[in-house]
């Protein structure tokens, strides 16, 4: 401590060696499953069934799955999501109850996600008799990702200006009406934002479709919302433990198509995050 | 007319806010409803410390112990390591770098929160775990220790995002004074924001082992699954998450060992619920 100068130099540079030591990994995997992924698709890749135990041809049916599953868990959680959202940030009190159900929200996203896997089994699989099907696995997501439409939504209804509000009131619309057309429509980027997050995290998620919906090996599209399908990250998953002399190619392929999916929804969230707060006008 | 429409609405909309309280009771529920059937074969202390798992064995054995104990081996290792780079990232993203540097931090941590662990998982196996293993001469590298640097990576985004939240609330104030007093930059922050902040940063570290503890798919893919009691770091361990995610699908419906998943989800919900909790104590505490 004899020359704080010195002591200062120092410890930035620790920090700074710290804050490399996550950045260039990230950097590193990234460039990785591109170098190695990008060679392996082709429309053959993308459009072809699994063929010879999956150790040959494509994965259309992983990423027609995936698409039904994310498609089905918002179009169960975004609703419930948005309408507690609203609930939260326009007609919560500061009381028990409100304190009780943002602690249910944090509780919710902390959830190991193989214990809604469990969850999902228990629930839907065996009690509701669903079976393992398109339907059980997207309401298993779907609540996975309830709580990251519902933070991000009551940030975007909170950032409205109270102003708005209070000048629709005082012209004599009612709450409700307020809300539907003076809040909402200037929460809809902030909202859509979250929308696209969730999509992503549900996209990417293996242990909640495990038991409730993921197929091995299943080379043909599903016929009803009852049906099993293939997923992507599962099927990453199979091709990379489970199934013996597997092409690196198709491993590789395989990554880059789900890091793909999930990197260019993040990319859409960023620029919508970004385009509003440049037109924003408060 | 109107008012009854509005009544309708209005009530819908108090009943999905509440959902998120009905979820977390509905998933403690079904968990205790095919998890406690267990207990009728096994006494809830012999299965929290028996020292073996052998679910499939004719009588099954259904001891946890060893699958805690990999779960705890796994998480202390990743604690170590991410811990002192996280904040250190925090702190340098929030305090020393320039704002420019600052966006591409933070976009490049995002990138990270938002890559599959299935993906993580698969990128371990095919980097960290032949490394793991040539530079400490192992039989094999999927071990308790290419697990933990694995998960480390994968707690850093919360512990990085949530720290840095805490040291931009600390009051802009409390840094002016000392500056002004002619503390250094460093003396500054080692002396001024790490205390104001340190319950935030308290809350930081505790989320981030959570997602540690909760995180299936990569562990399972680069931890070699040995469900035994593990004797060093460079062993094979099997966690509580990945013992759940590997036999579930051979688990037959209603069996024991159906049971005994189940009832290692409730242990997993616990531990998770009690962290979640007492985080969010911690950063209601410095608002």
């Amino acid at each position: 401590m004899r020359n704080p100068y010195r002591t200062q130099k120092i410890a930035f540079f620790v920090l700074l060696v710290a804050t490399l030591l996550i950045v260039i990994p990230v950097g590193m995997i990234v460039v990785i499953i591109v170098q190695k992924g990008l060679p392996a698709i082709n429309w053959e890749f993308l459009s072809d069934i699994p063929r010879k135990g999956m150790r040959a041809g494509g994965i259309f049916p992983a990423i027609v799955g995936t698409i039904y599953l994310v498609g089905g868990a918002i179009v169960f959680a975004l609703p419930i999501g948005l309408l507690a959202a609203i609930y939260l940030s326009e007609y919560s009190k500061d009381n028990l109850l409100t304190r009780l159900i943002k602690l249910a929200i944090v509780n919710l996203a902390g959830v190991p996600s193989v214990v809604y896997g469990l969850f999902g089994l228990a629930l839907f699989v065996v009690f509701f008799k669903f079976g393992a099907s398109i339907l059980s696995g997207s309401l298993t997501l779907g609540i996975m990702i309830l709580p990251v439409i519902v933070t991000t939504s009551r940030e975007a209804l909170e950032s409205v200006p109270s102003s708005f509000r209070e000048v629709s009131l005082s012209l004599g619309a009612s709450k409700w009406q307020t809300i539907r057309h003076i809040v909402l429509p200037n929460a809809i980027p902030g909202i859509l934002t979250g929308t696209i997050l969730g999509l992503g995290r549900a996209a990417g998620e293996t242990a909640p479709i495990l038991f409730t919906v993921a197929a091995f090996y299943l080379p043909r599209l599903p016929d009803s919302i009852f049906d099993q399908v293939m997923a992507l990250p599962y099927h990453l998953y199979v091709i990379s433990t489970q199934v013996p002399n597997v092409d690196e190619k198709i491993r590789y392929g395989t990554a880059f198509v789900l890091l793909a999916l999930v990197l260019f929804m993040n990319l859409v969230a960023i620029v919508i995050r970004y385009q509003f707060r440049k037109k924003k006008k408060w | 007319m109107r008012k009854f429409k509005e009544f309708i609405i209005e009530k819908l909309i108090l009943l999905c806010g509440l959902a998120a309280i009905f979820f977390v009771v509905l998933i403690f529920l079904f968990l205790l409803k095919e998890g406690l059937a267990v207990f009728k074969t096994v006494s809830p202390f012999k299965f929290l410390f028996g020292e073996s798992w052998y679910p499939i064995s004719e009588p099954a054995q259904l001891g946890i112990l060893p699958l805690i104990l990999g779960s705890l081996l796994v998480t202390v290792g990743a604690a170590i390591i991410s811990v002192p780079i996280g904040v250190g990232c925090a702190v340098y993203i929030a305090e020393i770098a320039p704002l420019k540097i600052k966006e591409v931090l933070k976009a490049g941590i995002e990138l990270l929160a938002a890559i599959p662990s299935v993906v993580l998982g698969f990128i371990g196996m095919v980097t960290l775990v032949p490394l793991v293993k040539n530079v400490f001469h192992l039989p094999t590298g999927l071990t308790a220790l290419s697990g933990s640097i694995m998960l480390a990576f994968m707690a850093m985004p919360t512990i990085v995002s949530i720290a840095e939240d805490a040291l931009y609330s600390v009051p802009k104030t409390y840094k002016e004074g000392a500056l002004a007093l002619g503390a250094t930059h460093w003396q500054t922050i080692w002396r001024v924001m790490l205390p104001a902040a340190s319950s935030g940063i308290l809350a930081a570290v505790m989320l981030g082992i959570g997602r540690v503890i909760g995180e299936t798919m990569a562990v399972m893919m680069i931890t070699g699954n040995a469900a035994v009691l593990p004797k060093s770091l460079l062993v094979p361990v099997r966690t509580l998450t990945a013992t759940i995610a590997a036999e579930m699908g051979e688990a037959v419906v209603g069996s024991e060992h159906f049971f005994a998943l189940f009832a290692i989800g409730i242990v997993l919900f616990v531990i998770s619920f009690a962290i979640n909790v007492t985080a969010d104590l911690f950063l209601h505490k410095r608002q």
